[in-house]
């Protein structure tokens, strides 16, 4: 290299000066591979999640039949013949997520459109860290709102205890919405401008560009908004614990007291020990969280790249 | 003409009620948390101990532990997040290696947080011997903030205009040079706004620190002790408003409640601002 060529000039100042420049490239080379191996520590946290709860979670099946665990209905791991069914969890998860998700998209999305194509600057500039508040409020905190409010809410007005499935849906739309909110107005904001002006010079109102030719345009963006809200909404767990009910069936209405995944995991991990069937049973649901999330980010990755192509 | 301009119109004044709507919605929130939990709020309440059975109690123990696991968290998580950003913004190629990274991040950030608890309880726990301690949890919680401190600081970086870069790689600089005297520098507000992110989410942490930090407190306030139980705020808020036996059980999750979103708030404004005045200063004027 051209800096060690110049060893050769015996002025001292020189040879400092070499010496130096040498040590910064030493310096490089050392922060390269420093940096190289924190981007492979971050990828083998993943693997080593996948692994262990994997792993930990299969040893359900040395005990518990696969269909039994997936399809059974009986949920019983104290008794004397413990039966391990987590299908009315299974069940109460799809329903809960996907209930909230129909809850908070109407309301996200008229938002998003609101705040990218109608609201005043000044409007913009209040709702914008607005939604940013809703997110940062701890999930435990919408857990409390949920059981001090809306429940004896909800069993007030239809007379029945409150907890279940509806208080929970109308709590996880809450917290998801900034999240459904931000991106399809990002999207919205992403759209050529061409497409919008088009539409007005043919003679077009707001309204019909909004609906006819912005909402279609960006649909993939609002996509990938909504299932990032569900794939929060699948792992939600506190703010679910406290309004759910918790009781290990399936519901016979949207008012009666079920149990989630996430939640059923939190409620009994206390009582059991490591390495007994009912321990690993509770990986096995880990397990089938960690797989769904895992899921709903590969079908981000085919939207986003059937955006690229369209 | 008319009809389709009627149209226009209840759609301006649909999306009018809708943006109110939310704003309706949160600054309910607000107020119900806020005036509800204030009046409880007081010194004793604030550096008290936490009473089981009588009334009374404080958070003094939880508030400690809530910003211990939070700094520990922060500590381990940082180096390994901040590197990977660089790594991602600065150096990585276009090859299957930095795909597998990308990737890694999406999905780790995608993972719930109960998982990552799980995870802790059958790592840090059970299999490193670390019982339920302030520093299984905020390992645990370390993992948590990884893939957002990754994304935050590559956006950070990549916002750097390029001009800047390639200035300094002409003048002479190394590759490490130009990330420590140029870019780290001039993105560092947009990077102190979203560590302050990620910490108030780490703030709120619950699901994943029950099975980690565990449900109680060392005797001693404060206790530096890494193995000592880490209850944290956001816990005894949860423990509080549902299973606890005090009398003021609800009062004390109230107060709680006020307490860690009136601290999400403060780090908002205290780090936001501050942030937004550097920008200006380092941008010139």
């Amino acid at each position: 290299m051209a800096y060690q060529s110049l060893n050769t000039q015996t002025e001292p100042q020189t040879r400092e000066a070499a010496r130096w420049t040498g040590r910064q490239h030493g310096y490089d080379r050392w922060m390269r591979r420093l940096f190289a191996i924190s981007a492979t520590a971050v990828t083998a946290v993943i693997f080593a999640i996948v692994l262990f709860v994997g792993w930990q979670g299969a040893q359900t099946f040395k005990d518990v039949s696969f269909t039994d665990f997936f399809f059974s209905t009986e949920w019983n791991p104290s008794s004397d013949n413990p039966s391990f069914g987590a299908f009315p969890f299974l069940y109460s998860t799809v329903l809960l997520t996907l209930l909230s998700v129909v809850l908070a998209v109407p309301l996200a999305l008229s938002g998003a459109i609101f705040m990218a194509k109608i609201a005043p600057r000044w409007m913009r500039e209040i709702l914008r860290p607005a939604a940013d508040l809703f997110v940062g409020i701890p999930s435990v905190v919408y857990g409390l709102i949920g059981l001090t409010v809306l429940v004896p809410f909800l069993g007030k007005l239809f007379g029945s205890q409150g907890y279940g499935i509806l208080p929970a849906a109308i709590i996880l739309a809450v917290m998801i919405l900034p999240t459904i909110l931000s991106i399809s107005e990002d999207a919205l904001r992403s759209l050529p401008g061409r497409l919008e002006e088009a539409s007005l010079a043919l003679g077009a109102t707001r309204w019909q560009t909004i609906w006819r030719v912005l909402l279609p345009a960006t649909m993939p963006g609002i996509m990938t908004g909504v299932i990032l809200g569900m794939g929060r909404a699948i792992g939600e767990t506190m703010a679910v614990f406290m309004v759910i009910g918790n009781s290990p069936k399936i519901p016979g209405s949207l008012l009666d007291s079920t149990t989630v995944l996430t939640t059923a995991i939190v409620k009994d991990m206390g009582n059991t020990f490591y390495g007994t069937p009912w321990n690993n049973a509770l990986y096995l649901m880990a397990l089938v969280l960690l797989l769904l999330s895992l899921g709903l980010i590969l079908l981000i990755r085919v939207v986003a790249k059937r955006r690229e192509q369209a | 003409m008319t009809k389709n301009k009627l149209a226009d119109r209840a759609a301006t004044v649909f999306f009018w009620a809708m943006g109110l709507l939310i704003i309706a919605i949160l600054a309910w929130f607000l107020i119900r948390i806020l005036g509800r939990g204030l009046p409880h709020l007081s010194w004793s309440f604030l550096t008290g101990r936490p009473s089981e059975v009588r009334a009374g109690g404080g958070v003094g123990p939880q508030l400690f532990n809530t910003f211990y696991i939070l700094f520990l968290s922060l500590l381990f998580s940082l180096p390994i997040g901040i590197g990977s950003g660089i790594y991602l913004a600065v150096y990585a190629r276009k090859n299957r290696f930095t795909e597998l990274v990308r990737v890694s991040v999406e999905a780790l950030s995608s993972v719930p947080s109960i998982v990552f608890g799980l995870f802790g309880a059958l790592l840090f726990v059970n299999w490193l011997g670390f019982k339920f301690s302030i520093l299984a949890g905020a390992a645990t919680l370390s993992l948590l903030n990884l893939p957002v401190l990754v994304r935050v600081t590559e956006d950070a970086i990549r916002s750097v205009p390029a001009s800047y870069w390639e200035a300094s790689l002409a003048l002479g600089s190394t590759r490490w040079q130009a990330v420590r005297k140029v870019l780290i520098p001039s993105s560092l507000p947009t990077l102190i706004t979203g560590v302050t992110l990620v910490a108030g989410r780490a703030l709120g942490e619950t699901a994943l620190l029950i099975y980690t930090a565990g449900l109680s407190v060392s005797r001693k306030v404060p206790d530096f002790d890494p193995m000592a139980m880490g209850e944290t705020l956001a816990l005894h808020l949860w423990y509080s408003g549902s299973s606890s036996l005090a009398p003021d059980a609800k009062e004390i999750a109230d107060a709680s409640a006020a307490l860690l979103v009136l601290i999400v708030l403060g780090l908002n404004l205290l780090i936001a601002i501050p942030g937004r005045i550097i920008q200006k200063k380092l941008s010139g004027r």
